[in-house]
């Protein structure tokens, strides 16, 4: 005997096109003041990214990972959050934190090489950016969980990329969360190149959405580029997540416009025409078509919002510069709860 | 007083610690119904339940990265490693996540956990189940590493690395596990970690181990009462942070010293205390400082063990060597 014991299928959501427009059958509940806000840190999060990467450049910051084009994927995301709910970010989620109100001037220091710019202030639910790639999937799981025993109403989601996802603790981590049913979100922000490595290279699999069909529970793909599609993709996931229905794979269709670092030149990998596809596809112009097109936004809305956006970005720059250069010490203060004498010694060699 | 094994007394450390305090919970393969490989979980499944003493995948580093994530929830995990020589998949989470949480959020962030692992060998167990690699850990700053070598110190031990507000490593020598028993008070009691014990007095020659060669250490000074040396055997106890101060004062007095471990001998925590002593302790020294140690080779399998082990003869013949200088 031979028979089909199981069939799946991976869903594909797309809510605002390119030109703007909308499906109006699965478009979320937004108010105009919400789709402002919405348009407002994509906006601020891309004079932040713009500004950083000038910085760097000049030598003031060390390096670090652009965000171009994946605005809509992190802010359409994070809005959808709850104050409850923990967000575990790898490197590329600047406009995930905009959006959840980290300062701009803490990560500004913290590009600079400053530690202090990495601690994320008290009753702000979010963890700090991991760098070693796929680790902190796990953290998410292990968080989620705990709330799940808790019995609180807070979901985890964690951010990472489609290299990650050839990691052995994204299995470890995938695995862990279809078993304990935890109330976590794997937002796979899928901008097709791991430095180098086209996404052909990561997975033969059709969709990274389809992965989390391995492990019992539902993926869904998602047009990265649209917020409206993102929002509701993470919204229905946070609902089911609630109601106790486990965890969701919401893999972000998007695009890397920018090199992998300041320290990567992609020109040597990959096609311009390539990156000029995508750069039609931008998430900005088409959520401004959209509030252009429904009489909410004018070209003055835009000068006021970008004059707003620099003079914010600017005092943040400013504030990080002011901040003094940190106390050596503070390498031994924060090892333990009580420095080991082992430490007290060093730091004694230190002065 | 109850007399115990160190399965027994660890098992009773786990049980009043999460008697005590509710978010104190223990994951692991097999540490549920089963009650671990070694029984040291035995009936805290049926006690507290399985939101408590929870079966996981087996998936070490699922193990170690979750709990990560339940540590940061208020929980305080005990997750248990089934064999230290399994502990490498984990590794990551612990070097780049566990050891550096408090540092890079500024204190924002702690990930008080206790990785449990059974540790060393001389019971002739299979490939990759008598490994004593401490020394990997104590490369990593932000972690503390412990091993009891007697009853009393696991219970006292285990229920402080519970309590202890930083990741602590729980190395148990599984020799050890049953073929010591020792009166253990029944009440609750913590062993301060960072504090060496000194096992034996004595004014001729230190001896310095932990876990199973502590035992060895005893043997051998044993048989130098007969030689009238008296012999001062000391437990570490903590491996990090190592207390280098108990080690110095017992050089001062002896002015001669053997450091003994199961683990590979090349950059092996016998070389850190050497080390340290050689920088600070220089002028109290009588005679070289020498290592007794696992050879640097792989761990064999079962017929050559003892010729791997470091045992009471191979100390002797080093506390001749000092002693002769």
């Amino acid at each position: 005997m031979k028979k089909t014991v199981a069939t799946f299928k991976v869903e594909y959501l797309q809510i605002l096109n390119e030109k703007g427009e909308v499906d109006k059958r699965l478009m979320p509940t937004l108010s105009n003041d919400d789709l402002k806000k919405m348009y407002r840190f994509m906006v601020l999060s891309r004079v932040f990214n713009d500004k950083i990467l000038k910085l760097q450049r000049q030598g003031r910051l060390g390096t670090l990972a652009s965000i171009r084009g994946q605005e809509a994927a992190q802010v359409g995301s994070a809005f959808a959050l709850q104050s409850q709910d923990m967000v575990f970010p790898s490197f590329r989620e600047h406009a995930v934190f905009i959006t959840r109100g980290i300062s701009m001037s803490g990560m500004i220091l913290a590009f600079a090489g400053d530690e202090r710019g990495q601690k994320i202030p008290e009753g702000s639910n979010n963890f700090m950016y991991s760098v070693p790639v796929g680790t902190h999937l796990l953290h998410a799981v292990g968080y989620a969980w705990g709330m799940k025993i808790r019995k609180k109403n807070a979901v985890a989601i964690v951010y990472f990329g489609d290299g990650a996802t050839s990691e052995g603790d994204f299995h470890e981590a995938l695995n862990f969360a279809g078993v304990f049913q935890a109330p976590v979100i794997f937002l796979n922000q899928n901008n097709q190149w791991a430095i180098s490595l086209p996404r052909s290279r990561q997975s033969h699999a059709e969709t990274l959405a389809q992965k989390a069909i391995a492990y019992g529970f539902e993926g869904i793909k998602v047009d990265g580029n649209d917020v409206f599609a993102m929002y509701k993709a993470t919204k229905d996931a946070l609902d089911k997540a609630r109601k106790g229905g486990g965890p969701t794979y919401i893999e972000a269709y998007t695009y890397r416009m920018d090199d992998h670092t300041t320290a990567d030149s992609a020109i040597r990998y990959r096609d311009q025409k390539e990156v000029d596809v995508w750069a039609k596809k931008d998430p900005i112009d088409r959520l401004q078509r959209f509030i252009t097109k429904k009489r909410i936004w004018s070209k003055k809305d835009e000068d006021k919002l970008l004059a707003e956006c620099s003079d914010l970005v600017e005092k943040a720059v400013a504030e990080a510069e002011k901040i003094s250069p940190p106390n050596p010490k503070d390498m031994f203060t924060y090892m333990y709860a009580e420095p080991t004498s082992i430490l007290q010694d060093e730091m004694k060699d230190l002065e | 007083m109850a007399t115990m094994t160190m399965v027994q007394a660890l098992n009773a450390a786990l049980r009043s610690e999460m008697e005590r305090d509710k978010n104190v919970i223990l994951l692991g393969e097999d540490v549920g119904k089963d009650g671990g490989v070694f029984r040291v979980t035995e009936g805290l499944y049926d006690e507290f339940g399985s939101e408590r003493v929870i079966d996981t995948p087996l998936s070490e580093s699922g193990i170690v990265g979750s709990s990560i994530g339940l540590a940061l929830a208020g929980f305080k995990p005990v997750a248990e490693i089934q064999f230290m020589g399994f502990d490498y998949p984990a590794f990551d989470q612990l070097i780049s996540h566990v050891a550096r949480i408090r540092s890079r959020s500024r204190g924002r962030y702690s990930c008080p956990l206790v990785v449990r692992m059974p540790s060393g060998g001389g019971v002739k167990a299979l490939e990759h189940h008598s490994e004593s690699t401490e020394a990997l850990y104590l490369q990593a700053p932000g972690l503390k590493v412990v091993m009891p070598a007697t009853p009393s110190d696991a219970k006292g031990l285990l229920a402080a690395a519970i309590r202890d507000p930083d990741p602590v490593i729980f190395l148990e020598p599984k020799k050890l596990y049953r073929s010591i028993k020792e009166d253990v008070k029944e009440e609750n009691y913590l062993t301060p970690i960072g504090k060496a014990r000194i096992v034996l007095s004595g004014k001729d020659v230190s001896l310095v181990s932990w876990g199973t060669m502590v035992h060895v250490c005893l043997e051998a000074a044993e048989a130098l009462k007969a030689q009238r040396i008296e012999t001062e055997v000391i437990d570490m106890r903590t491996l990090s942070p190592l207390d280098f101060g108990t080690v110095a004062a017992s050089v001062k007095k002896t002015g001669r010293i053997v450091i003994v471990h199961e683990g590979q001998r090349s950059c092996g925590v016998g070389a850190e205390i050497a080390a340290w002593l050689a920088e600070r302790s220089m002028t109290d020294l009588a005679a070289p400082i020498v290592r007794v140690t696992g050879w640097d080779v792989i761990y064999p399998l079962a017929k050559l063990e003892n010729y791997y082990l470091p045992d009471s003869k191979r100390v002797l013949k080093a506390v001749e060597k000092v002693m002769r200088f």
